[in-house]
């Protein structure tokens, strides 16, 4: 099965594909990003189409996927959360912070490990995982709900009240 | 060139080398091993593995005005870095100095080792590498010999059946990335690579794609540890019981150099041997596993004579006076020899003789063109042609063929003398042709439809079976020695042809393949003045052919480039 | 103009702010701040917008800068003396300097703005606050490296921030302080935005060419690929952090010389410090290096300690800085300047904070109380480790992972004395053997926080465990077993 791209996001993906006039090799993130934006996470079909786009074979896609921990090879949910755990935040209480996200949220993470780092709510709402140092750490804790930042994190539940 | 040697000190010893060259190759021309991973000198360099790291020193910089003071040999002082570099892709430069051994060098090899072992299995029982295994090696070496790990290792993909040839184990992976590297840069078939990260890190094959290059095998050769094996060979036999011998590979024109393992007569692994000038370090899957038909139920094992229309095992002897006293009541004239471009030089030379004895007109051998793949297998798929335009002075190899056909249906040749070559399985022949003989004789290692109508057929000894000297599409002359013995009453094929002209009355003198190339010498023109010995382990060049090999042109030029060492 | 400002205010010893600007309410600078790179950060009536920017004096410098020779603001950034702000605290001009002389290959420039040192977190006010002030240095930056082409490699966790930087990329294009022939100059300069996945090692310069160049970001070794000779696609490459580039157009109004008057000797200029942890207002202060100490940061600017806490560790440029202990003696000085000082009398410069034995790094200090365990912080950054390793070389890869799982056992109370002492050797065999620095930026935290907490540390382990190495080797037994029954599938 291959993958459906639709027409805007292709010619949004061609532009960037410009920037790097030297080596197209070099849009493999954007690209990648790209897509992730669009279909929620990197499927095989968006490795191949990539690796396409880009004239690479398809494992020097994979390697890139797999290295950076920004890209997902499973969906999410709706509304994905990323809470940070090092040190200042940690310090300030993110693992807290991840607990009672998790309860709200109706998350259960017993499953989380290297290989599947995010959890799913069941409804398929809400997912999380934890990230490393999202540089903010003067106002720990902080975490992101898909783009959007959140730092000094205290109220949880208003936090997640604002993505229902 | 002396103004292009430099001054370098390795464990104390002053040595000169070229400017340019890797502290690691440095080390090896002086006889010092440094025990390296990754480094491989056809690929590029790296530097992950660490193994490799070497205590480094240069002579202080003088203060201004300052002489520096030199010692009695007239070097200068070194004064030593307290961090170690890593000698594979680091060049020497004047004066410097290298530590193979000593606290700083030793504590880098025993951290590294036992990184290196902390997630490795420790399978080695189990293990197709034991007893090659470059992890084994330096463990013993460089180890500490106790694990002080004490947490559970990494977990990864194990048994995975990466292409049609190759396994990978990829807890046994050290990550040097020697695999993905050749096949990026060797073979432009960039299929593999590592996924995850860390010491996660795994090594794979796209899924859905793989390792199904016609040099998958190479990468199984350059892996240090036991994470690549070839299906052809695990498990069939371990590595220190196998006897090796360096012959040349014969399935095309370039001649590769090759390892032969085996053990009891029998052939279990073939492997690349470095020729740089010839096939590098690499090998065709293609051609490296072509050998399991010399032990196959195929092969003749006797001579045969056909009475009635019926092959019966014959002697030798009875076989010889057979054919030779039926080939006496042809005319000269009325037969015809087709040899082969498989043979060897001194083959030929007999072929020639026979030729000679009996007053035959026409000689020729049979063209084998093929595809070229732009690596190392050429368009020409016999090993020998060039041996075979120079030994028997064909002009044009195959052009008489086409005669030697129309004479044969037209009943002007009767007789027909094949050596190692099957007429009809190459569609020159059909077996309506070889049925119009009055008389056919052939040799040839395995059973085959031209043996199948021939009156006589002796088994003749494979390229495994016999020494020799060959000429590859380079030009350049090259040694095959004989690996296992032959079965049964197998001869080799100059043998057979000796006794051929023994019984024709002919005199040979020849006691080995040796002494056949003495008389090539003395009468092939492009031969003149050399001597067996002149032609060592790695051939030497003779003839201007015009003709290269693809995937060293390009090798030589990345060495041009600086990008390998070569 | 600051420029007015240092003259006035360093000339007569004084330092205060410019009465005119005004600063949103709870977010006001120290009085002693010295706010240049961050004016405009919190600034009431400030927005990203190219026509604030302008109003305020922007691209005046690059008006400026493109009237001089390239070679000219490469020798005024020297003068400055300017070291890099991204944590190895090399001097830029110098850096700048290294592109061979004889070089015909294109060049390029790329600002870090991968912040991702835990602890740091300066470029991210920068970049949501005041992007035109980076693109102004950078295009000033390419002009002096001769650089058409150049990107900002942001964090992926800056998705705002690539999209503000992004729009001040338009906004400066359309202005001409970007493309073809910039102001009339001749000067062409491009200026890409180029979003990271989230990985450390792209922070490391030549991991960051790597991970630009569509591959894996596996640092290069060097030498060959030193960046400025051999960078991106193996051509001259500038990588400068974001707050080092911002720098360049403030050193170009007052020039090299007035400039490194600031700070001090050899730690020139102002730069941001970042306090987190254990203090009770952590947060973002640009100081003049070298003016402010340890203590003046964390009991004046920070606001002390939380209630009923004593300072127990501050890890001073980012997590992998080593770590100095409260009660620590440090020798700073030589000869006749020689002094024995506490942690608190540190100055916050460059060399002082080498000479104590850590490092200035990346400006993110974290101040740990006696509320915390050491074993709990040390694992909470070999965590971090761990998981940022890119795996390419082998004492990295493996010694990472092995540091984080004893410092797991020791947080829960499975590990023995002799853990102890493997840890310490694990992190010694990291060290300095590693392809990049992640080597050391891993193993520092154990080897500093081991040799200043050892008896701590030691607390926390069993020392009946010691004999479980018989017990662990079963394990292992058990897992070369399974590997064995795996093979013997296949056979």
């Amino acid at each position: 099965m291959s993958l459906v791209v639709p027409t805007e996001l292709e010619k949004e993906i061609d532009e960037r594909i410009t920037h790097y006039p030297v080596s197209r090799r070099s849009a493999v993130l954007p690209v990648l990003h790209a897509l992730q934006h669009h279909f929620g996470y990197i499927t095989e079909e968006a490795v191949e189409w990539t690796a396409q786009k880009l004239e690479i074979e398809p494992i020097k896609v994979l390697e890139v996927v797999t290295f950076y921990p920004g890209f997902r090879q499973s969906a999410p949910g709706k509304y994905h959360i990323r809470v940070c755990r090092t040190l200042s935040c940690a310090m300030a209480g993110s693992y807290e912070l991840m607990e009672s996200l998790c309860q709200i949220t109706g998350i259960d993470r017993s499953g989380v490990d290297h290989h599947h780092p995010i959890a799913v709510s069941a409804d398929g709402k809400y997912s999380i995982e934890f990230a490393e140092c999202l540089a903010s750490c003067g106002t720990a804790p902080v975490c992101m709900v898909n783009d959007d930042f959140h730092e000094g994190v205290k109220d949880v539940e208003g936090l997640v009240k604002k993505y229902i | 060139m002396s103004q292009d040697l430099i001054d370098v000190q390795i464990d104390g010893k002053w040595h000169k080398f070229p400017k340019g060259t890797r502290m690691i190759e440095a080390c090896r021309l002086a006889g010092v091993e440094v025990p390296h991973y990754c480094y491989h000198p056809k690929l590029s360099s790296p530097g992950n593995c660490r193994m490799c790291l070497v205590q480094m020193g240069m002579p202080p910089r003088p203060n201004p005005g300052e002489t520096p003071v030199t010692d009695a040999d007239g070097h200068l002082p070194i004064s030593w870095m307290p961090r170690a570099v890593i000698a594979c892709a680091n060049t020497i430069s004047p004066n410097m100095g290298i530590r193979t051994t000593g606290e700083v060098t030793e504590s880098c090899r025993q951290g590294v080792m036992e990184f290196l072992l902390a997630n490795h299995p420790l399978d080695c029982p189990i293990c197709d590498q034991a007893g090659e295994c470059s992890l084994q090696e330096f463990s013993v070496e460089h180890g500490k010999g106790e694990s002080r790990f004490r947490d559970q290792k990494v977990k990864k993909p194990k048994n995975v059946q990466v292409g049609p040839r190759v396994r990978l184990d990829d807890e046994r992976c050290i990550m040097c990335s020697r695999c993905i590297r050749f096949m990026d840069e060797i073979v432009d078939d960039p299929v593999l690579g590592f996924t995850d990260r860390g010491s996660h890190t795994t090594l794979a094959v796209h899924p859905g794609r793989d390792l199904s290059n016609n040099y998958s095998i190479n990468t199984v050769d350059i892996c240090p540890v036991g994470a690549l094996t070839s299906n052809d060979f695990r498990f069939r036999m371990r590595a220190w019981f196998m006897k090796e011998t360096d012959t040349i590979d014969t399935n095309c024109g370039t001649g590769s150099n090759i390892t032969v393992s085996t053990r009891q007569g029998k052939i279990y692994r073939i492997t690349p041997r470095r020729n740089n000038e010839v096939n590098s370090d690499w090998l065709p899957d293609s051609h490296r596993l072509n050998f399991h038909w010399i032990h196959s139920d195929k092969r003749l094992t006797d001579p045969m004579i056909k009475d009635r229309g019926k092959h019966r095992i014959a002697s030798h002897q009875d076989a010889i006076i057979t054919a030779v006293d039926k080939l006496r009541k042809f005319k000269p004239e009325e037969i015809a020899i087709i040899a082969s471009g498989r043979m060897t030089n001194e083959e030929l030379m007999m072929v020639r003789l026979l030729k000679q004895q009996i007053g035959v007109k026409d000689v020729d051998i049979i063209p084998r063109l093929g595809k070229p793949d732009g690596y190392l297998i050429s368009a020409d798929l016999n090993p020998n042609t060039h041996g075979a335009k120079s030994v028997l002075g064909l002009k044009d190899p195959g052009a008489s063929l086409e005669n030697i056909k129309k004479d044969i249906r037209s009943r002007k040749i009767k007789a027909l003398i094949v050596f190692q070559e099957d007429l009809i399985t190459g569609g020159l022949f059909k077996t309506v042709d070889l049925e119009s003989l009055d008389f056919l004789v052939s040799t040839y290692p395995l059973a085959n439809p031209t043996a199948d109508l021939a009156n006589v057929i002796f088994p003749a000894a494979c390229w495994a079976e016999k020494n020799g000297t060959m000429i590859n599409v380079t030009g350049r002359l090259q040694r095959l020695h004989q690996v296992i013995e032959a079965p049964g009453q197998t001869l080799k094929p100059w043998e057979i042809i000796r006794d051929l002209i023994q019984a024709f009355g002919g005199k040979t003198g020849f006691y080995s393949s040796m002494d056949i190339f003495s008389q090539i010498t003395r009468e092939v023109p492009d031969f003149a003045g050399l001597k067996w010995s002149d032609v060592g382990p790695q051939g030497i060049p003779l003839l201007k052919t015009g003709i290269t090999i693809p995937l060293l042109e390009r090798e030589k030029q990345r060495i041009k480039e600086g990008k390998i060492v070569g | 103009m600051w420029k007015d400002l240092l003259k006035n205010t360093f000339k007569a010893g004084k330092e205060s702010l410019m009465s005119n600007i005004q600063y949103l309410p709870g977010k006001e600078p120290h009085p002693r701040e010295t706010r240049i790179i961050f004016k405009n950060v919190d600034r009431v009536g400030w927005d990203q917008s190219i026509g604030c920017y302008i109003k305020d004096g922007g691209y005046e410098m690059l008006k400026k800068g493109l009237k001089m020779t390239p070679v000219e603001i490469r020798e005024e950034v020297k003068t400055a003396g300017l070291r890099g702000r991204g944590g190895a605290g090399f001097p830029a001009g110098v850096k700048w300097g290294f592109i061979p002389p004889t070089n015909e290959k294109p060049v390029y420039l790329i600002c870090n703005a991968d912040e991702s040192e835990p602890g740091t977190f300066k470029d991210r006010y920068i970049i949501h606050q005041d992007p035109h002030q980076l693109i102004e240095g950078m295009v000033l930056a390419c002009y002096s490296v001769g650089a058409h082409l150049a990107y900002i490699y942001i964090r992926e966790e800056f998705p705002e921030g690539a999209i503000i930087l992004e729009k001040a990329i338009e906004e400066a294009r359309a202005n001409h302080f970007l493309g073809k022939n910039i102001l009339g100059s001749g000067f062409d300069l491009e200026i890409y935005v180029h979003r990271g996945a989230g990985a450390y090692i792209c922070g490391e310069e030549t991991g960051l060419i790597e991970s630009l160049e569509g591959k894996r970001p596996y640092p290069r070794i060097k030498p060959p690929y030193f960046p400025a000779a051999m960078g991106l696609y193996l051509c001259p490459t500038i990588v400068n952090n974001v707050e080092t580039l911002c720098h360049v157009k403030h050193i170009l109004e007052v020039g090299g010389v007035e400039w490194a008057k600031t700070g001090k000797p050899n730690n020139t200029g102002t730069r941001i410090l970042c306090v987190s942890g254990d203090v009770k207002k952590p947060g973002y202060y640009e100081v003049q290096v070298g003016h402010v100490t340890m203590g003046e940061l964390i009991n004046d600017f920070c606001g002390g300690l939380k209630e009923g806490r004593s300072l127990k560790a501050v890890i001073p440029g980012g997590s992998s800085a080593k770590v100095l202990r409260a009660d620590e003696k440090f020798k700073l000085g030589k000869g006749e300047d020689a002094r024995e000082i506490s942690i608190w009398d540190i100055p916050m410069d460059f060399d002082s904070l080498a000479a104590c034995g850590s490092m200035a790094g990346s400006g993110g200090v974290i101040v740990i109380d006696d509320s915390r365990s050491i074993s709990w912080v040390l694992n909470n950054i070999n965590n971090f480790y761990a998981h940022e390793s890119c795996g390419q070389c082998t004492p990295c890869r493996e010694g990472s992972l092995w540091m984080k799982k004893i410092t797991d056992r020791l947080v829960a109370g499975q590990a023995s004395p002799d853990d102890i002492k493997t840890l310490e050797s694990v992190a010694y065999n990291i060290d300095g053997k590693t392809i990049c620095a992640f080597g050391e930026a891993c193993a520092w935290p154990t080897e500093s926080f081991i040799a200043k907490f050892r008896e701590e540390l030691i607390g926390d382990t069993k020392s009946e465990l010691s004999g479980d190495i018989v017990n662990q080797e079963s394990k292992l037994a058990a897992a070369g077993v399974e590997s064995l029954h795996s093979h013997s599938v296949v056979r």
